[in-house]
């Protein structure tokens, strides 16, 4: 560890630098430690999973659990199915949210402010309120059960990303946009070629969260999905607990195998999500 | 090139201007304003999936009164909110304080500090009923290391919701970056001119650092109090009971029941889509009630600096 900047750093320095790292890995730790029981019970045989005192390592390290997590459930189906509602939905997103973004950051209207507090005052809207109403319109259009009410609604734009969208396109100088004018751009032309380009980082952002969000939601699926070919991850491994009792190292190496995927999108979209995070606008 | 008069030019930019903001147009009138309307009117009738609506006027709102379950519902996520808002606030503010000590690896710090908030809430259920059990968990064993109580975490009504606090605040991490990078911004005079008073920490906490980053402590009580009047899959993972069909109760003596579990319950178990209806409402004004009594309040503890 590069401790001593400076060769005259003094010993109080050292000190307080050297307590900054016991407790920033201390917080890191648990945060993360739970995570690492996931990893480490996914691989235990049942012997090491039900020891009193629990330990952390393995004695005897298996792939059974993750064998047993394929085999027992569907997973690949359940997999397969989270895949298509996530990528529909970012798909979704992607298309309308940037569009209606871009009216409430760049075109002159009347009425432009008006639906601009809509979009906020939706914001704040607890979704219990529009569940049922929803719920019944999809149902009479005999739609549950599948994934429309589950994609169609990012292809009608997102309040929050075109929020975040707006707020990114808000800084983008006007000249830009007036030059393409200029040029004899046509709108359509302007949208595609200048504003979407520029609007990259806002869009790669609301990407990172609406896979996340699709991946990981849970109600939505619950509501509106009622046969096992249709579950998603989340809804498959809810009902899993009910069908087997608790199997824990199986279960654990399904939540391993459903984590996986997010943790990647993370990792790869990491400075677009603590980006957005910091920018004070999630959850 | 078109001649453009007045009229016409603003007539021109209005068709464009709606024509990029219609998917949300659409979206606002399927999504949000008609089904608002519905839900009102639903509130006002007995109502299921397989009848029409039939109106009762505010007989689904006088029945919440004499509902035990709903007051426990209500109770408990209350207590969620209550105990749930000012931890994570505590949490965040200490958590990101560490961020801050300048040292290196500050985009390992922040990954992992967040990673939590991504990991999906039934993973993050079955995880933590793992984790609280009380014969093979890590919890109770490092609090008996500790020699602290270890409580029957998923056993005992009062545990069974602070049970649910805790899963809750494993994902503290999103107010914590946010702290984090508001204490960035606060100006290094302000405490430079502190030191030279000779202020200790805890002074110059509560005299600069807190009054600097009110507004965003505002910001986030409500958005958590929001997000913790909502919470439905934690409490309803962890109370999951294998061994049972159809559940009596939602964790031990009902303690892990909270609002939107038991709205769902009324909505999509008990068809009463009326009474599910007017339940969303109570919570759509509660939260417009405690919105508006904190913002209200933000006059007296808010600093929003020389503007």
């Amino acid at each position: 560890m590069a401790i001593a900047e400076r060769a005259v750093a003094s010993p109080r320095a050292v000190l307080l630098k050297l307590w900054g790292y016991v407790l920033v890995i201390g917080l890191a730790l648990v945060f993360v430690f739970p995570f690492i029981v996931m990893l480490t019970t996914a691989f235990k045989v049942s012997s090491d999973i039900f020891s009193a005192p629990p330990q952390l390592w393995p004695h005897t390290w298996t792939l059974d659990n993750f064998a047993a997590a394929l085999t027992e459930l569907p997973f690949w189906r359940y997999l397969g199915n989270t895949v298509l509602i996530a990528v529909l939905s970012v798909l979704g997103t992607l298309v309308a949210s940037p569009l209606v973004a871009y009216s409430l950051a760049k075109l002159h209207w009347p009425g432009r402010n008006l639906l601009f507090i809509t979009v906020l005052a939706t914001m704040m809207l607890p979704p219990q309120v529009t569940l049922i109403p929803i719920y019944m319109m999809w149902n009479g259009l005999g739609a549950t059960n599948s994934y429309i009410p589950l994609v169609v609604p990012a292809f009608l734009g997102t309040p929050f990303f075109i929020f975040l969208i707006r707020q990114f396109l808000i800084q983008v100088p006007n000249e830009l946009i007036e030059a393409a004018k200029m040029d004899g751009g046509s709108e359509l032309f302007i949208y595609w070629d200048i504003v979407l380009p520029i609007a990259r980082p806002a869009l790669v952002t609301s990407a990172v969260f609406q896979f996340v969000w699709t991946w990981t939601d849970f109600l939505n699926p619950l509501i509106y999905l009622n046969d096992d070919d249709h579950y998603t991850l989340s809804v498959g491994l809810y009902s899993f607990l009910g069908e087997h009792g608790v199997q824990w190292g199986p279960l654990m190496a399904a939540c391993v195998l459903f984590t996986l995927p997010a943790v990647v999108i993370f990792i790869i979209g990491q400075r677009y999500f603590i980006g957005g995070v910091a920018a004070g606008a999630l959850k | 090139m078109r001649l453009a008069t007045p009229g016409r030019k603003n007539g021109w930019a209005l068709f464009k201007g709606l024509a990029f903001a219609s998917p949300f147009i659409i979206g606002f009138l399927v999504l949000y304003a008609w089904p608002i309307l519905a839900s009102g009117y639903y509130s006002l009738a007995d109502f299921s999936l397989f009848k029409p609506p039939r109106f009762i006027g505010l007989a689904n709102y006088q029945r919440m009164l004499g509902d035990a379950k709903f007051w426990k519902s209500l109770y408990n996520t209350l207590f969620f909110t209550c105990i749930g808002v000012p931890v994570d606030i505590t949490l965040s503010l200490i958590g990101a304080h560490i961020l801050n000590m300048k040292l290196r690896g500050q985009a390992l710090w922040r990954a992992l500090v967040y990673l939590p908030s991504i990991v999906p809430a039934v993973a993050a259920g079955f995880l933590w009923r793992w984790l609280l059990n009380s014969q093979y968990g890590f919890v109770d064993e490092i609090a008996r290391s500790l020699h602290l109580p270890q409580p029957a975490w998923l056993a005992d009504p009062l545990w069974g919701s602070i049970a649910v606090v805790v899963v809750l605040m494993w994902t503290v991490g999103g107010t914590m970056l946010i702290y984090h990078a508001a204490l960035k911004d606060v100006p290094h005079e302000l405490y430079e001119a502190a030191e030279l008073d000779g202020a200790s920490h805890w002074r110059r906490f509560l005299d600069i650092t807190w009054p600097m980053v009110s507004p965003v402590t505002l910001f986030q009580i409500i958005v958590l109090m929001i997000a913790f009047l909502q919470v439905f899959t934690q409490p309803f993972v962890l109370s999951k009971d294998p061994g049972l069909a159809t559940q009596s109760a939602v964790g031990p003596g009902d303690s892990m029941l909270s609002y939107s579990i038991y709205l769902f319950q009324n909505a999509f178990t008990f068809l009463k889509m009326g009474y599910a209806s007017a339940m969303a409402w109570v919570l759509l004004i509660v939260t417009l009630a405690i919105t508006l009594l904190l913002l209200w309040s933000a006059k007296k503890w808010v600093f929003y600096g020389n503007r």
